[in-house]
């Protein structure tokens, strides 16, 4: 009878969400048919963005609950397949959307690491831990660890890393946020972020993870089709048919053989990308000089620089027919002059830097790049270690984990892990062939093209942010060459409806999916932080007396103090968001992976062993980021060349060593919690241990 | 309660299916990817095949691999008689 309403259920959730996605096309078109009219692109980016976050306050509000099951785990009714939605948006974070395309085309073959390593992660999630867990069924992953492995140590050291992880996971999200609102809205940045914060917040503060559930199934289908309609439209835009994650493969070979062209010195376009890095090698050479200088002359070289800046000023201006454009030039050059040596040795040092422009292409499909096989090694091996530590924390980070408590049983778990990969998979499968698609555009078509007659797409980003699209004449021919285009990373989703001539309205629909991608992200990890501290800390082990009333008033104040705290941090603009996202791994795969899996696997584990392995795992990794991580300014040698985002390679074979240890040095767990290892391990046993979990 | 034979028997054998598609797993991801530069110099549709795998053909094992785990675990559950019952 139940299996007939989840039926049902699946059936009612079906059309509530073909109306939802019709609905948004409408919206859509209406938005196109207001630019057709008029309607300036600030307006249409500020309805776009409105629109999204009110959608997402009404279902939000729509399923607000007071009920504890519902508020933790959605009330254990997710069909599979909306649980894979609600995952792949889950997972899918502003880095993933926005950024994942522009690492691929900044660094070919290597940024595949992120591909593979938030994609494969879903294979331990799926072998390891989905289907045990729903057996469990309880609300958190401390939960787990607490009742595994009996006591408060383990799930007070879960509760700890829960937060460590999810809380720099976070940030980088709500970073996200703010960047995408303050883009396209024109707000300050710190107002963008507790913009977005609202957005989320009315998300989870109502119904928690049943709102979340529901808006994350809506966000995603916002952000798939954001992704999906300019990567299908370039590609027919220039010829590589409706299906380019098949057809791209022709692109590549025509950018191959491009990068092959451009550098060869001996052919037209190559000698004129080569007269660029030559300027490029000169003032680096320069600035290396004047550095040399520095050093053996002190404050008076800087002095007799200074001098002879002074003096051309001076010439060009008592010249027979003085040169307007070259004296302001030669006087901004003096205004500019670096004050003292501390400052002349900062700025010649970045003028020495510009040598990278000078460069060859590396070529795209080409793996693990480097000046001679030594460093190639080195390059692989971090490649390798950077995919096990995103994926063993794939399978490790709580809010994750967490989506799987909520489906109604461990059939549907399984299958619910299939669907997240399979969400997931669409938007992964597509980046590579975006990254290229968007290379052949400016490899064929815009490089050789002429200044005066740059593509739209160029001079208005140019205009908007240097950062992102950085263009300009070195060597003075009028015409683009490679070596004068400067891409940030982030460009290439933001700008690919440009590129394939679409209309502002897809852009805004971009900046919509990206958007939604953050929001649903940032909601999931608020919530798990939240959970933590009001299930685990408040009601587990303060007060277990509580009230349901009270406990979720508890559980929604948290949510609020950890938003503002979040969104605090952020707006401090702390580090790099690669780094950030990358140490939450690390660390999530050090703590959480060795006792989870241990726990279900090896009988024997026991408390001990799960302090031990916690600990150490976390420990480990935490002091490698730490010792060798530059922004924490001791720059410690590596250990074996690997770089500190994949601490976790260290972090996660000391966390089984201090599991193994730490069981083996003590007895073997109770009768008890043996049956709660059977438990979890066949979906049905006959008498089940039941009475002693909850 | 007391294990019988056959619920240990249904543990052995989800631990074989999960150690192969754990295997193949390592293939495709590390093993695959160790040698990338030298997987490239083959080209299967315009792809270098190292590219490849690591764009977008170890996703679709992926996929296939959790796909056939799901699909396997489902109807061993049937066959050792530990499936979920109609009320959950």
């Amino acid at each position: 009878m139940a299996s007939q309403s989840t039926a049902a259920f699946t059936k009612q959730l079906t059309k509530y969400y073909s109306f939802y996605t019709g609905g948004f096309i409408g919206f859509v078109i209406f938005v196109a048919i207001l630019e057709q009219m008029g309607v300036p692109n600030r307006i249409l980016g500020y309805i776009f963005l409105g629109f999204t976050i009110l959608l997402y306050a009404g279902i939000g509000f729509m399923s607000k609950t007071a009920e504890v099951s519902e508020y933790y785990v959605a009330g254990r009714r997710v069909p599979a397949f909306f649980n894979g939605m609600a995952t792949g948006a889950d997972w899918m974070s502003a880095a993933s959307f926005i950024g994942m395309a522009g690492t691929l085309y900044l660094s070919g073959y290597d940024g595949l690491a992120f591909v593979l390593g938030w994609t494969g992660g879903y294979c331990l999630v799926a072998l390891f831990l989905a289907p045990y867990l729903r057996k469990f069924g309880q609300f958190t992953i401390p939960d787990f660890l607490g009742a595994r492995f009996g006591g408060n140590i383990p799930r007070l050291i879960g509760v700890f890393a829960a937060i460590v992880c999810s809380f720099t996971y976070v940030i980088a999200q709500i970073y996200g946020v703010g960047l995408i609102t303050s883009r396209f809205t024109g707000l300050e940045f710190q107002v963008g972020v507790f913009v977005g914060l609202a957005g989320i917040m009315v998300c989870s503060f109502l119904g928690g993870m049943k709102a979340v559930t529901w808006t994350q199934v809506a966000q995603y289908i916002i952000l798939i089709v954001a992704y999906m309609i300019p990567v299908v439209w370039l590609s027919i835009h220039h010829g590589f048919g409706p299906v380019p994650q098949v057809a791209y493969g022709y692109a590549l070979q025509k950018v191959t053989d491009r990068e092959k062209v451009l550098n060869d010195k001996t052919t037209p376009d190559g000698a004129r990308e080569e007269s660029v890095r030559q300027i490029f090698r000169d003032r680096s050479a320069a600035a290396d000089a004047k550095l040399k200088g520095l050093e053996t002359g002190g404050a008076g070289f800087l002095v007799e620089e200074k001098k002879k800046l002074e003096d051309k000023v001076a010439a060009l201006k008592t010249a027979e027919a003085p040169d307007a454009k070259a004296i302001e030039a030669a006087e901004k050059a003096t205004k500019d002059f670096p004050v003292d040596a501390a400052k002349a040795k900062e700025q010649w040092t970045k003028d020495k830097g510009i040598s990278a422009r000078a460069a060859p292409i590396k070529p795209h499909a080409q793996p693990f790049a480097g000046k001679d096989e030594k460093a190639s090694d080195i390059a692989r091996k971090n490649f390798l270690a950077l995919i096990l530590c995103l994926m063993v924390g794939t399978a490790a980070l709580p809010h994750i984990l967490m989506r799987y408590y909520t489906t109604p049983s461990v059939k549907d778990a399984r299958k619910s892990v299939f669907w997240s990969l399979f969400f997931i998979f669409l938007l992964y499968f597509t980046a590579p062939c975006l990254a290229v698609l968007a290379k052949f555009d400016v490899y064929t078509i815009l490089v050789g093209s002429k200044f005066s007659e740059l593509p739209a797409w160029v001079s208005a980003w140019a205009t908007v942010d240097k950062t992102l699209m950085n263009i300009s004449d070195i060597n003075g021919d009028g015409i683009v060459q490679l070596a004068e285009i400067v891409i940030g990373g982030d460009l290439i989703v933001l700008a690919t409806p440009e590129i394939a001539g679409l209309p502002y309205v897809i852009t805004g629909l971009v900046a919509a999916g990206g958007l939604a991608a953050a929001l649903s992200t940032a909601d999931g990890l608020l919530l798990t932080i939240a959970n933590a501290m009001s299930h685990d800390l408040y009601y587990k082990m303060i007060d277990p007396h509580a009230s349901t009333t009270r406990r979720l008033a508890v559980s929604k104040g948290l949510l609020v103090v950890v938003a503002v705290v979040a969104a605090y941090v952020t707006s401090l603009k702390p580090g790099d968001i690669l780094f950030l996202v990358g140490a939450a791994f690390s660390l999530a795969a050090s703590s959480f992976f060795p006792a989870l899996v241990c726990g279900v696997f090896w009988r024997r584990a026991n408390k001990l062993g799960a302090i031990l392995g916690m600990v150490s795992g976390l420990g480990i990794c935490m002091y490698y980021m730490y010792m060798t991580y530059p922004f924490f300014g001791i720059k410690a040698p590596l250990w074996w060349d690997i770089q500190p985002i994949s601490a976790g390679i260290f972090g996660i074979p000391a966390g089984f060593i201090g599991v193994i240890i730490g069981t083996l040095i003590s007895a073997a767990p109770s009768k008890e919690v043996q049956d709660l290892v059977d438990h979890v391990r066949y979906p049905n046993l006959e008498t089940d241990y039941k009475a002693a979990v909850i | 309660m007391q294990l019988t034979q056959k619920h240990h028997e249904y543990w052995n054998r989800n631990l074989k299916v999960t150690g192969i598609l754990l295997a193949l797993w390592f293939l495709v991801t590390f093993v695959m990817g160790f040698f990338a530069r030298e997987l490239n110099g083959i080209t299967i549709l315009g792809f270098p095949l190292g590219f490849y795998m690591s764009a977008q053909g170890s996703l679709i094992i992926y996929v296939a691999i959790i796909w056939y785990y799901a699909h396997y675990m489902n109807n061993l559950d049937q066959e050792y008689g530990v499936h979920e019952g109609e009320e959950e």
